[in-house]
C-alpha cells in the first residue's frame, strides 16, 4: 500500500498498488529505455566513430565509446570543395526560404481575417484547397522547366513560399487576438500595413517561431526538389551530396585518394580517410544543425501540432 | 455620407486585395497551373519538344495499362507493394497510441521528458539521413554485424540493405523509427485533456492502473485515433517516394517500388512522361474519392468531418 496526499482535499487517500501495477511500472521503464536507446544510439554510434581511429572503426571495433580520439575526419571533410559549396546552398535556401515562408504566412494569415478584404472567402479557399490536391511530380516538373526554374536557386524557394498549413496556423492565432486592438489603431488612422507591422506581428510572435522552425527544418531536409530540378552541381544541397556519397562509391573513392595523397604521406592508418569515415562525418555534419536547434524549439513543435490538430 | 464610408471600405478592401495578389499569383502558378500538365496524359509527349495537336493520343495511355500485359503486371506489382506498405502502417497504427498511453504512466518526469525528446528527434531528420544512418549501422563493418558476429549469431557479415527479404517489414520499421514518437505527441495532448477527477474517482474505487488505462484513458483518446486512421486511409495510395527512393537498390527493387516511386522512375528513368502522368491522374482521382469516403464515414460516426 502506498500513501499519497490528495492536495485538493487535504486528506490522505490510500491507493491500491498491487503487484500487477508494480510489474507494469518496471516493464514500462525497461521498454521505454529501450525505445530511447534505439532512437539515440545510432547518432551516438556514428559520432564516436567519426572521432575514433579510422582503422578501428573500419574493422567495427568502435561500439560504445570513442577509441584513440582524433579530429582529422572533420578537418579533412572541411577541405572537400563540393561539400563547402553544398553547405552554402543549404544554408542559403534555409535562411531565405524560411524568412519568406514566415513573412507570407503571417501576412496572409492576417489578411484572411480582414473582413474588408475583397472576396476574402474565395481567396482563402483558393489557398487552403491546395493542401488537398497536387498535380503530380511530372506536371510539376514540366511547369518548373517552363518557368526556367530548373537549375535555378529560386526553384528551391518560390514553390515552397506559400504554405497553406502555416497560413491557417497564423490565421487561427490572429483570430484569437481581441479585435478591439486593431479597431483602436484604425481609429487612430493606422492603415492595413501599419496594423500588421505594429500590432499583429508583435502579438503573434510565438506562432511565428513555430512556423519558422517547421519551415527551416523542411528547407534543410528538402531532397526531392534537388533530385528533380537540379543537374548543375553548383546548386547541390548537403542532403543531395550526402545521398551521392552513400550511393556512388566511385566518386567517393576518388575523393579518398585525393585527400589522403594531399595529406602528409606519414598519415597513419588511424587517420587515413576511408569511404565509411567520410560518409559518417558528412552524416554528422548534416544532422548537427537539427540536433542543436531541436531541444530549444521542442515546445514550439508541440504547440504547433496541437493547434494544427484542433484545426485540421 | 453612408455611401461615402461604404466606398471607402470598398477601396480599402481592393487595396488589400492588391497586397495579397502577388502571393495568390504564386499559389496559382505553383499549385494550379501544374494541373494543366494533366493534358500530357492524352498526348504522345516527347520531352524536349513542345506539344502539338498531331501527337494527340486520346486514351491510349490509359488503355495501355490494361491492354499491355507487361504494363499490367508491373502496375499490379507496384499496387501490391503500395497496399502492403500502407496496409502495414494501418495495421500497426495503434502503436503510437499505446506508446503515448504507457509513456503517460511514467511518474518520473525527467525520464519521461527525456524519452519524449529522444524518440521525437528522428522525425526531424530527412530520409536521406535516415538512409545514411541505416547504412552506417548495417554495412558489413557496422555495429549490427559486429554485435551479431561477436554473439556468434552469424559467421559472415550480412548486407541487410542489399537484400530482397522482408523489405516491406524493414521499411515499416524505419518508418516507425522515424515517426512513432512524433505521432505520439497528438495522443499525449489528448491524454492531458482527460479530466483528472475521473482518474481520481476510479482510483478511490480501487481500480488498478490497467483498469484505468483500459476504461478511462483509451476510450478518451479513441476519437483522436479514429481521425488519424481515417486520414491515413485517405492517403492509402500516397506513401510518398522519398523513403523508398533512398532505400531502393537493384536487390530490393521488386518489393520496394510503390506507386509514387513508380511514377517517378517511369518518367525520369525511361522517359514515359505521358504514361506516368496518366497513372498519377488515376491516383489523384482515387485519392479524392477515398478522402470523400473517409470524410463521409467520419461525419456519420462522429457527426463532423475532418476537411
Amino acid at each position: 500500500m502506498m500513501k499519497q496526499k490528495n492536495k485538493a482535499q487535504g486528506r490522505t487517500v490510500k491507493y491500491k498498488t498491487g503487484i500487477g501495477d508494480r510489474i507494469i511500472s518496471v516493464v514500462t521503464y525497461v521498454v521505454y529505455s529501450l525505445f530511447a536507446f534505439v532512437c539515440a544510439y545510432p547518432f551516438y554510434y556514428i559520432f564516436i566513430n567519426t572521432i575514433s581511429s579510422n582503422d578501428l572503426s573500419q574493422r567495427g571495433k568502435v561500439l560504445f565509446w570513442p577509441k584513440e580520439v582524433h579530429f582529422h575526419n572533420y578537418q579533412q571533410v572541411m577541405k572537400i570543395p563540393d561539400l563547402f559549396s553544398a553547405a552554402k546552398i543549404s544554408v542559403e535556401r534555409t535562411v531565405i526560404g524560411t524568412a519568406l515562408t514566415v513573412v507570407i504566412a503571417a501576412f496572409l494569415g492576417f489578411m484572411f481575417t480582414r473582413e474588408t478584404l475583397w472576396k476574402r472567402k474565395l481567396w482563402y479557399r483558393m489557398v487552403a484547397a491546395t493542401m488537398y490536391f497536387n498535380a503530380g511530380i511530372i506536371p510539376w516538373f514540366i511547369t518548373m522547366r517552363n518557368l526556367h526554374l530548373t537549375n535555378n536557386f529560386w526553384g528551391y524557394i518560390l514553390p515552397m513560399a506559400v504554405q497553406p498549413f502555416y497560413i491557417i496556423l497564423c490565421k487561427t492565432f490572429v483570430e484569437s487576438v481581441p479585435k478591439e486592438l486593431q479597431d483602436a489603431a484604425e481609429i487612430d488612422g493606422a492603415g492595413t500595413l501599419k496594423v500588421f507591422f505594429s500590432i499583429i506581428i508583435p502579438i503573434i510572435k510565438p506562432i511565428l517561431a513555430t512556423v519558422a522552425i517547421f519551415a527551416a527544418v523542411a528547407q534543410w531536409n528538402a531532397f526531392q526538389d534537388t533530385l528533380l530540378l537540379v543537374t548543375d552541381s553548383k546548386l547541390y544541397t548537403l542532403q543531395f551530396t550526402l545521398y551521392q556519397y552513400i550511393n556512388q562509391a566511385s566518386s567517393l573513392k576518388a575523393l579518398v585518394n585525393n585527400t589522403t595523397s594531399s595529406a602528409s604521406l606519414a598519415a597513419s592508418l588511424a587517420h587515413a580517410q576511408t569511404a565509411t569515415s567520410i560518409r559518417m562525418t558528412v552524416t554528422i555534419v548534416v544532422v548537427t544543425p537539427i540536433i542543436l536547434v531541436y531541444p530549444f524549439f521542442q515546445r514550439f513543435f508541440t504547440k504547433g501540432i496541437m493547434i494544427g490538430a484542433v484545426k485540421g | 455620407m453612408k455611401n461615402f464610408f461604404q466606398n471607402k471600405r470598398k477601396v480599402r478592401g481592393f487595396k488589400e486585395f492588391l497586397y495579397i495578389l502577388p502571393f495568390l499569383a504564386l499559389v496559382a502558378v505553383f499549385s494550379y497551373y501544374p494541373l494543366y500538365g494533366w493534358v500530357y496524359a492524352f498526348f504522345d509527349y516527347k520531352p524536349p519538344f513542345p506539344l502539338s495537336i498531331n501527337q494527340f493520343a486520346g486514351l491510349k495511355w490509359f488503355k495501355s495499362m490494361v491492354d499491355n500485359p507487361v504494363k499490367t503486371m508491373q502496375i499490379l506489382k507496384v499496387l501490391r507493394n503500395t497496399f502492403a506498405m500502407s496496409g502495414l502502417s494501418l495495421l500497426f497504427s495503434w502503436f503510437p497510441m499505446i506508446f503515448a498511453v504507457f509513456l503517460n504512466e511514467i511518474k518520473c518526469v525527467p525520464f519521461k521528458k527525456f524519452v519524449q525528446t529522444v524518440t521525437t528527434l528522428p522525425n526531424f531528420i530527412s530520409w536521406v539521413l535516415v538512409y545514411s544512418i541505416a547504412y552506417c549501422l548495417l554495412n558489413s563493418t557496422g555495429v549490427v554485424n559486429s554485435v551479431l558476429m561477436n554473439l556468434g549469431v552469424i559467421d559472415t557479415p550480412q548486407l541487410f540493405l542489399q537484400s530482397s527479404s522482408h523489405v516491406w517489414f524493414k521499411m515499416w520499421l524505419w518508418l516507425t523509427w522515424k515517426n512513432a514518437g512524433w505521432s505520439a505527441i497528438m495522443y499525449i495532448a489528448a491524454i492531458t485533456g482527460i479530466d483528472e477527477e475521473l482518474n481520481e474517482a476510479a482510483r478511490v474505487d480501487g481500480a488498478s492502473r490497467m483498469q484505468i488505462i483500459w476504461n478511462i484513458t483509451i476510450p478518451s483518446i479513441l476519437p483522436t485515433y479514429f481521425v488519424l486512421v481515417m486520414l491515413s486511409l485517405a492517403n492509402f495510395l500516397s506513401n510518398g517516394m522519398e523513403q523508398y527512393f533512398v532505400f531502393e537498390n537493384a536487390f530490393n527493387k521488386e518489393s520496394i517500388e510503390v506507386l509514387d516511386l513508380y511514377v517517378y522512375n517511369l518518367a525520369m528513368g525511361s522517359g514515359g512522361y505521358s504514361l506516368s502522368t496518366a497513372i498519377s491522374i488515376l491516383k489523384s482521382v482515387v485519392s479524392v474519392l477515398l478522402l470523400c469516403c473517409t470524410n463521409g464515414i467520419s461525419k456519420l460516426i462522429r457527426g463532423e468531418g475532418f476537411i
